[in-house]
């Protein structure tokens, strides 16, 4: 009788010891994929106040993503300008277009440069008029005010002093009787932005923090109401990761949907402006269009989305988990 | 298999549950445990659980001091102990199939298995064409059926009872006992915590008493 025991529980030993890693993984694996499916049911049993958590977390996650994206969209606006800089030339008076077309030739041959265009002062002439609507005091003056340009692009564009220096030089040039480098704009309306984007930035940081706790709080919530099962499953041994993990995939839930919501918000918003923007541009001549989060940068925000969720999550369920113990 | 050496146990308001308790409960033994309330019943069976830690002395499981045990390996400790409450403690807004599955869940059972476990469970104590009702609709008695078969679902060594005929009629009770000693019978050491003197002396099995904290009778077979 002894041995036989002896020998079954042996029996039950090695079977216990071949189902091993295996079976522990998939144990854990199901259990993973029970949790996300359960929370998810939760989630989604609740719709109305699911989709006020998702609201929330949306507004707050998209503020600063679409500041952003406006940001970038200004960015984009500026280079599309002036890319950096360009140096107008304005040549002296009594020189033949001919000259000028020599010297542009020669300055296009330079390293430095880019792009050269010759503005004749007769076309010069006709296109201020068409533009100034002066049309008729311009054509009361005797003789054309406006000296031959010639507009050169420089070649490194990132580096300020560089075009500063080829502007020198060309302004030393004998042909030359002024150089113009119209830098001022670009570089104030530069520096505001980089300081949008600081403040953007640190807005986004807050409102990263704010989205944490809400979620902190919801899933907070959640083990209140559940306490009971909590106490009944650590009773029958359930471990703390065992409690914890539903909770997780509840924030994760919670996170994820609140990223779909932020994008749909970005990109109802961008859609909102793209008719107005287009007008805008339309009047100044330019096809600019409002780009967007796109497929990654959306998808993007629904990770971040999922991952504060979880962060959010992780917060409450260590601050309170432990503390439920069946008395 | 359970072993209690001069155990004491006094909680932070300064009372004492259990004074000096020394008892030894064998393999394939069902005890009774009884006396008073607040005689300190539940204070073992909470010991045992791993739910409270004596102040003094040392409680063994099957030669192993539960001590040993730090707080990671307590829910490990408690998969292999069956345990029946007395206000049942299910889970209302599921099923009886998966308030007896609960503990087989969590020890990754794959759902074939968990079927097979539930029904055999559920059938042994009568609620098998129960098992998609939900505990609210069940009778006192049911629900402490479905307590009972989710603490012997997992095939414990142990399987401990706080009170669980308390809210029970006599035949009821009786029922409840011999679905215990049906149990034990199969070599499941079994211990009762109940003050239902008139149906455990009926019994014939030893019993354990209790007062106000120190063992009087039943301290060895």
């Amino acid at each position: 009788m002894n041995t036989r025991r002896a020998v079954s529980a042996r029996r039950e030993g090695a079977s216990q010891s071949r189902a091993g890693f295996r079976d522990l993984y998939n144990a854990w694996l199901r259990h993973h994929r029970l949790s996300a499916a359960d929370s998810l049911f939760r989630v989604l049993d609740n719709p109305l106040s699911s989709a006020m958590t998702w609201l929330v977390i949306g507004i707050a996650l998209a503020l600063p993503v679409g500041l952003n994206v406006a940001l970038d969209n200004v960015g984009h606006l500026s280079t599309n300008w002036d890319s950096p800089a360009q140096i107008s030339l304005f040549l002296r008076d009594g020189m033949s277009s001919t000259k000028a077309r020599e010297l542009q030739a020669t300055l296009a041959q330079r390293d430095d440069v880019a792009e050269t265009r010759f503005v004749s002062r007769e076309e010069a002439l006709e296109e201020f008029s068409a533009l100034s609507g002066f049309a008729d005091v311009l054509a009361s003056l005797e003789e054309n005010p406006l000296p031959n340009l010639i507009l050169v692009s420089p070649h490194t564009d990132d580096q300020n002093t560089d075009v500063a220096v080829l502007r020198k030089e060309l302004e030393a040039l004998p042909e030359v009787a002024q150089a113009v480098l119209d830098m001022a704009w670009l570089q104030r309306l530069n520096s505001l932005m980089d300081l949008t984007r600081r403040l953007v930035l640190a807005v986004g940081g807050l409102l990263v923090l704010g989205v944490v706790l809400i979620l902190g709080n919801t899933i907070r919530l959640a083990i209140e109401s559940r306490r009971d099962e909590i106490v009944i499953v650590k009773l029958v041994g359930g471990s703390n990761a065992f409690v914890r993990r539903p909770f997780l995939y509840t924030g994760l839930w919670y996170g994820v949907g609140g990223g779909v919501f932020a994008a749909s918000l970005v990109a109802v918003s961008l859609w909102f402006l793209a008719e107005p923007v287009g007008q805008l541009a339309a009047l100044y001549q330019s096809s600019f269009q409002l780009s967007g989060l796109g497929v990654m940068g959306a998808l993007n925000l629904v990770i971040l989305g999922g991952m504060l969720g979880l962060a959010g999550a992780w917060l409450a369920v260590t601050r309170h988990l432990a503390a439920i113990e069946p008395h | 298999m359970i072993s209690f050496e001069r155990v004491s146990k006094r909680y932070a308001e300064g009372h004492d549950a259990l004074r000096e308790v020394s008892v030894d409960i064998n393999r394939d033994e069902l005890v009774f445990l009884t006396g008073h309330s607040g005689a300190g019943k539940s204070s073992m069976l909470r010991l045992i659980m791993l739910m409270d830690r004596p102040t003094r002395g040392q409680v063994s499981i099957d030669g192993r001091n539960l001590a040993a045990i730090g707080a990671r390996g307590v829910p490990a400790h408690r998969r292999d102990i069956g345990v029946v409450f007395q206000n049942h403690q299910l889970l209302f807004d599921r099923p009886v199939f998966d308030n007896v599955a609960l503990p087989l869940m969590i020890a990754g059972y794959d759902h074939r298995e968990v079927g097979r476990r539930v029904r055999a469970a559920l059938d042994k104590v009568g609620l098998l064409e129960r098992e998609r009702a939900m505990p609210v609709t069940l009778s006192g008695g049911e629900q402490q059926r479905v307590g009972i078969a989710r603490a012997v679902v997992g095939k414990p060594k142990i399987l401990l009872a706080d009170e669980p005929t308390g809210n029970l009629d006599p035949a009821l009770s009786a029922e409840i006992m011999q679905l215990f000693e049906e149990f034990n019978q199969v070599g499941v050491t079994v211990l009762i915590a109940s003050h239902d003197l008139a149906l455990i002396s009926r019994l014939r099995h030893r019993i354990i008493t209790l007062r106000e904290g120190r063992l009087v009778t039943g301290s060895s077979v």
